[in-house]
């Protein structure tokens, strides 16, 4: 498949139409060339469809649904990605989805990802997802690629920090990383840090990718080679870094305004969430619970490890909530310790209900992000899943690393 | 004339029955007609847009899923404004497809609320016999509604 031709990205869903978001998945789907269609089935193969697929839904488009998906998985229909979406809140679409995806996961080589939508689901809150179906569907070459070449450049403008690091012959040699305030900015000040740590100038650069939030604005701005959203450039990374690039992996991005789990196969995602309820589940409340602690974020994790998560209640769905539950524990006498070891089991946790569920979870489980440095999280994270979790060395810098490995495989296009 | 509430509401062959028997039948393709051809409104393919489900509060819950809601949006107006309604019971997908089981529930309890109108509450046929049975309840219901504005025949209850 070649860059100007459209990704057909199959969608299987019930209630976007009637919760008027469908326009919002055309839209984003047209910002990365995808076109969205609906798998055709004939009315007698629906019934037949559904019953042997086995699964007594209620729904008449529900029963489309796993039709559609039947006629994917047989090859009836051709698709390069499939994009299910239901109602947020409804739960026989949250049975039928994931039953979906689990069943295109393991019957077919598509991509799939799984989306549950309230009627304010917006094009740009669809874009990354839809744009990491399109690229793992048409990049499959770029992301087989096991180690970097030349020097590279890679940003990862996030929504919390900016990281850069500088590669040269599949070795990191220089890094940058600063919180983020003005985007370009904050890219210039973490590139001069990563380039003055290697003892490189801008010219020696071969090729610059960029991944994270700001990547588009970064990217024109330092004429990046390769401008690639986060979910894939970060499963490489993960990968890469822990030397995890064939077979199965599961890889746990907690970021600043959103997490990432993605179930990998060969360094290629297969399927993946992104998103997050509320804050209460990403590592914006672990800064603040560093910052309610009177203790900087990197000693958070030490200081909960300290801790017995179990003396202190704190299990909420939102960021407000989980803050009064940080107050009153702390106005009930419990130690530092152990809230900020109940502080990473909530995060943990509530990354583990509701997204977790959404991937399958194969081992190893490699944790990416600035949040893998936080000790008390993965431990808790680990607790939770039963396993050892993997750390790899540079973990915080992985969208950078990404970027810094798959931009090398424009080095030879120049 | 009457208007009738069919359900389910994307039946051809109900609103056709009703038609026939000289009543409007008050079904989905109502609504979405009125969607598509109001102005100013431009998302495909039912020309829903996100003010849908905020309309459909009225009808639902803001717990209830935003399909749901969107959903009610449409039926919601059509029951209040019936003065009958049919109710087929288990039918099958080719007589008229309802998309959603949450709002199905809901619809045809909605339609039960209405105690001041006539409401014929029957399953779909399994077999040629009931099939009979079947078109000939619908076409007493129909022939039993008032004409519009005809004070000589009431309202009757459920039947």
């Amino acid at each position: 498949m070649t860059e100007h031709q459209p990704v057909r990205v199959a969608q299987l869903s019930c209630g976007p139409e009637h919760s008027g978001v469908q326009k919002e998945i055309y839209d984003a789907a047209a910002m990365v060339n995808a076109e969205m269609f609906f798998p055709d089935v004939a009315l007698a193969d629906i019934k037949k469809a559904y019953e042997e697929f086995g699964l007594e839904a209620k729904s008449a488009d529900l029963k489309l649904a796993i039709a559609r998906a039947k006629a994917l998985v047989d090859g009836a229909v051709d698709a390069d990605a499939v994009f299910i979406a239901t109602c947020f809140r409804c739960s026989e679409a949250a049975i039928v989805r994931n039953e979906l995806r689990r069943y295109i996961h393991s019957n077919s080589t598509l991509p799939v990802v799984s989306y549950s939508f309230t009627e304010r689901t917006t094009s740009g809150t669809l874009l990354t997802r839809m744009e990491a179906l399109t690229t793992i569907a048409r990049r499959r070459a770029l992301l087989a690629r096991e180690k970097q070449v030349g020097i590279t450049l890679g940003i990862d403008s996030g929504s919390s920090t900016t990281k850069a690091v500088v590669m040269k012959d599949n070795e990191i040699i220089g890094t940058g990383w600063t919180p983020t305030t003005g985007v370009v900015e904050s890219a210039e000040s973490v590139v001069k840090s990563a380039l003055e740590e290697a003892g490189l100038n801008i010219s020696d650069i071969e090729a610059i990718g960029t991944t994270g939030y700001g990547r588009y604005l970064i990217g024109d701005k330092f004429k990046a080679d390769l401008i690639q959203e986060e979910l894939t450039v970060n499963s490489k990374g993960a990968v890469y870094l822990a030397d995890k690039q064939h077979g199965e992996a599961t890889v746990i991005d907690i970021g600043g305004m959103d997490n990432k789990a993605i179930s990998v196969q060969d360094g290629i995602p297969g399927t993946f969430t992104m998103g997050g309820i509320c804050a209460g589940a990403s590592g914006r409340f672990l800064e603040m619970t560093a910052k309610r602690l009177g203790i900087n974020i990197t000693e958070l994790g030490p200081l909960a490890m300290k801790g017995l998560s179990k003396n202190v209640p704190m299990n909420s769905y939102c960021i407000v909530f989980g803050t009064q539950s940080l107050v009153n524990a702390l106005a009930e006498g419990h130690s530092k310790e152990d809230v900020a070891a109940a502080a990473c089991r909530s995060v943990a946790e509530q990354v583990f209900e509701q997204q977790l569920q959404e991937v399958d979870i194969k081992e190893p489980v490699i944790m990416v992000g600035g949040t893998s440095l936080i000790e008390g999280l993965v431990n808790e994270m680990g607790r939770l899943l039963q396993t050892e979790i993997v750390v790899p060395p540079y973990s915080q810098y992985i969208g950078s690393v990404g970027s810094a490995l798959l931009s090398s495989g424009f080095i030879g296009e120049k | 004339m009457s208007k009738v509430f069919i359900y389910p509401s994307t039946s051809l062959i109900l609103s056709d029955m009703v038609e026939r028997f000289g009543h409007e039948p008050l079904g989905v393709a109502i609504a979405i007609r009125e969607r598509i051809q109001t102005p100013g409104l431009d998302s495909p393919p039912l020309q829903m847009t996100p003010e849908d489900p905020k309309k459909g509060l009225k009808y639902a819950a803001v717990e209830v899923p935003s399909g749901v809601r969107g959903r009610m949006a449409l039926f919601g107006p059509l029951i209040e404004e019936a003065e009958a309604a049919i109710i087929i019971n288990d039918a099958d997908l080719a007589f008229g497809c309802m998309g959603c089981a949450r709002t199905n529930e809901l619809v045809k309890f909605s339609v039960r609320q209405r105690k001041d109108i006539p409401v014929l509450d029957i399953r779909y046929p399994s077999n040629e016999d009931e099939g009979l049975a079947f078109v000939q309840k619908i076409k007493e219901f129909l022939s039993g509604l008032p004409e519009k504005n005809d004070p000589g025949k009431k309202k009757g209850g459920k039947k």
